[in-house]
C-alpha cells in the first residue's frame, strides 16, 4: 500500500441530518428519514439529488440502494456498497469506501448515508430473547453477557487494569460530550448539562461502566456528499479533504465482535486501531500532533480513550493526566466530540461525527475550534472491522502547482 | 439431587438462553465434555496450538487435524465485570451479578467466559484464583455451563 494515497483526491461537499430524536420518537419511517437527510445533503452541496449516481453505508443499514434511487429518480445509479460489520465499525469506512468509487472511476457523486427508526425497527441494541443460542456467542450469553456494554465491557476493565487508569478519565470524555451539547441546539442533550457530581452518583450499567459512559439510542439520519476535489472546486469554495482513511483489523480478533473468539484475542485490551492508525496518518502525512479536533465513535466512553490513544494522541501512560475535562473542551488540549457524539448530540450511529468534522472544517461547528486544519474522525472502537478518517480543511487541498498541500 | 435442589444451586435463574453448538458443529465436543464434568478445548494435531473459541481449521498453522484436548478445570481472573443493568428479563432480581473471564492455567491464552460463585457484591480483582464448577441444567436436552470459584 505504500505510496498509493487518497490524499487530497477527494472533498466532502454537502451535510445532511433531519431533526434528532430519542429513541422510537421518529413520527417519520426510517427510509423518510433518509430520504429527508440525503436531501438537506444535496441542498447543502448545491446539487440536484438526482445527480447522485452511487450510494455507501455500512452496519447492514436498511435503506436499500436500489430503493433510494428509484425513490429519487437518479439518472444513473452506479456504486453502491456496504461495508462489513453490524457495529459502528463502519461509518468512516463508508466514507473511504465512497471515495474509493470516485477514484476508480466507477461514480462520480456518492452519498453515504445512515438511517434509524428503532420505533419502526425494534432497538438496536437490544439482546435477542431467545431460548438457544448457538456457537460464538454460546459461551458468552447464557452467564447474563449479552448487552453492548457487557461484550465489550472485559476488554476496558482489562485494559485500566494494566495501566492503572482511574473512572476520572471516563467520566472526562462523557463530561466532554455534554459540555459540546449544551452549545448545539440539535442535540438531544441540548439543556441538560452532566456535572461531575451526577456522573458519579449515576447507576452502573456494568463495572465499571456508569449510565453516562454508554451512547444513547435514538431515531434520525444523517448523509454527506462525496465528490472528486477537481469537481467540488467547480461547486464550492469551503470544500473539506479526505487527507488519510484506513479500515479493518488487528490480527485474531475474533470471529464475532463480543463472540468467545473475540475474547481470545491475543493482544486483547485493544480498541483494534494498531494496524489502522499508522497507516491513515502516513496516507494522509500527517503526525497525531497534527491533530486539531477528534470525533470519535462513543460505544463506550473506554473504548474512546483506547482508540485515542492507539492514534497516538496520548500514551497510555499519560492517560490519567491526558483525560481530563479541560483537555478535551473546546479551548483545551484536543477538543473532543465538539457537537455532542453519540452520548449527547444523537447516536447516528457515528455518522453525525463526520458531519461535525465537516463543520469544524468549514468553521461552522457551535463549538467552533480556532481555524482547524485536521480533523480525526474514529469509527467503532472495540470491534472489527473498525475505521478511521483525516478529514483537511479547503487549504489541506490540491494546489495550484498540481502538489498536494500538507 | 432433585431438579428443584440443582436449580436452587444455579448462579443465575433459569430463563437464560441454552447454549448450543454452531450450525456447522463448532464446539459440539466442549459442550458435550462439560456434561461430564470435564473441560476440553481445541488443540490442533500439527503444531499443538490451543485454539479458543473453535474453528474449523487451526488458526496458528492452517491443520485441519483438530481435536481437543482435556485441560485442568483451573485458571486466574484475566477481566470481570459486576453487572447492575438486568440485560435479560429472567435477571430482573438477580442483579448485581459478577461475570468473569479466566485464563486457563494448563492451556496458555485460553480463556472462558462464566459467572463467579456467591455473593455479587463480593470484592474481587484480576490475578485472583479460580477453579470451574459444572452448573448441571437437567431437562429433555440438558446441558451444563462452567461457573467458577474462589479457591
Ligand atoms: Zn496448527
Amino acid at each position: 500500500m505504500a505510496g498509493r494515497t487518497i490524499r487530497g483526491q477527494v472533498a466532502l461537499v454537502g451535510i445532511g441530518e433531519t431533526t434528532y430524536y430519542k429513541r422510537g420518537k421518529s413520527p417519520d419511517s426510517e427510509f423518510k428519514l433518509c430520504i429527508d437527510a440525503i436531501r438537506n445533503a444535496c441542498a447543502d452541496a448545491g446539487i440536484d439529488a438526482r445527480d447522485i449516481d452511487g450510494f455507501s453505508s455500512y452496519s447492514d443499514d436498511r435503506n436499500d440502494a436500489m430503493r433510494l434511487s428509484s425513490a429519487l429518480n437518479l439518472r444513473e445509479l452506479n456504486y453502491s456498497v456496504m461495508q462489513w460489520g453490524g457495529g459502528g465499525g463502519g461509518v468512516m469506512a463508508a466514507i473511504a469506501n465512497g471515495a474509493a468509487g470516485i477514484l476508480a472511476g466507477y461514480c462520480d457523486t456518492v452519498v453515504v448515508h445512515r438511517a434509524l427508526a428503532q420505533g419502526q425497527f425494534g432497538r438496536f441494541g437490544q439482546a435477542q430473547d431467545t431460548p438457544v443460542i448457538p456457537g460464538e456467542y454460546g459461551h458468552v450469553m447464557p452467564y447474563g453477557v449479552m448487552s453492548a456494554a457487557q461484550l465489550f465491557g472485559f476488554r476496558i476493565q482489562r485494559f485500566m487494569h494494566e495501566h492503572g487508569i482511574g473512572q476520572e478519565a471516563l467520566r472526562a470524555i462523557a463530561m466532554a460530550s455534554y459540555h459540546h451539547a449544551q452549545n448545539n441546539p440539535r442535540a438531544v442533550m441540548h439543556g441538560k448539562p452532566l456535572t461531575e457530581q451526577m456522573y458519579d452518583d449515576s447507576r452502573y450499567i456494568t463495572e465499571p461502566l456508569h449510565l453516562y459512559d454508554c451512547c444513547q439510542e435514538n431515531d434520525g439520519a444523517a448523509a454527506v456528499v462525496l465528490m472528486s476535489a477537481e469537481r467540488a472546486a467547480e461547486i464550492t469554495d469551503r470544500p473539506v479533504y479526505l487527507l488519510g482513511a484506513a479500515m479493518g483489523s488487528a490480527p485474531q480478533q475474533g470471529a464475532e465482535a463480543g463472540g468467545i473468539s473475540y475474547h481470545n484475542a491475543p493482544d486483547y485490551p485493544t480498541a483494534n486501531f494498531k494496524t489502522l492508525a499508522p497507516k491513515a496518518f502516513a496516507m494522509a502525512g500527517i503526525k497525531p500532533t497534527d491533530i486539531d479536533v477528534v470525533q470519535s465513535y462513543e460505544n463506550f466512553t473506554g473504548g474512546v480513550m483506547m482508540a485515542m490513544i492507539e492514534h497516538g494522541l496520548c500514551s497510555p501512560e499519560e492517560a490519567n493526566e491526558f483525560f481530563v475535562p479541560e483537555n478535551l473542551i473546546v479551548g483545551g488540549k484536543l477538543p473532543l466530540n465538539t457537537s455532542g457524539g453519540n452520548l449527547a448530540e444523537c447516536y447516528m450511529h457515528g455518522l453525525e461525527l463526520v458531519v461535525e468534522g465537516v463543520r469544524q472544517l468549514r468553521g461552522d461547528s457551535t463549538s467552533q475550534v480556532a481555524d482547524p486544519r485536521h480533523c480525526l474522525c474514529i469509527g467503532g472502537p472495540l470491534v472489527g472491522p473498525v475505521s478511521t478518517l483525516i478529514l483537511g480543511s479547503a487549504d489541506t487541498g490540491p494546489t495550484t502547482d498540481g502538489g498536494v498541500g500538507a | 439431587m432433585s431438579n428443584e435442589e440443582l436449580e436452587s444451586q444455579w448462579v443465575l435463574p433459569a430463563g437464560l438462553p441454552k447454549p448450543i453448538p454452531s450450525s456447522e458443529g463448532l464446539g459440539k465436543e466442549f459442550w458435550a465434555a462439560t456434561l461430564e464434568h470435564k473441560l476440553v478445548i481445541q488443540r490442533c494435531a500439527d503444531c499443538r496450538h490451543w485454539q479458543w473459541g473453535p474453528e474449523i481449521i487451526c488458526r496458528a498453522c492452517g491443520g485441519e487435524q483438530l481435536g481437543y484436548e482435556s485441560v485442568e478445570p483451573a485458571g486466574e481472573i484475566y477481566s470481570w465485570q459486576r453487572c447492575w443493568y438486568p440485560v435479560h428479563p429472567a435477571l430482573k432480581e438477580t442483579v448485581p451479578y459478577l461475570v468473569v473471564m479466566v485464563e486457563l492455567d494448563s492451556a496458555p491464552g485460553v480463556r472462558l467466559i462464566g459467572n463467579l460463585v456467591g455473593d455479587g457484591q463480593q470484592s474481587l480483582a484480576v490475578g485472583d484464583r479460580v477453579t470451574a464448577l459444572f452448573e448441571d441444567h437437567p431437562g429433555d436436552e440438558p446441558y451444563t455451563l462452567v461457573q467458577w470459584q474462589r479457591v
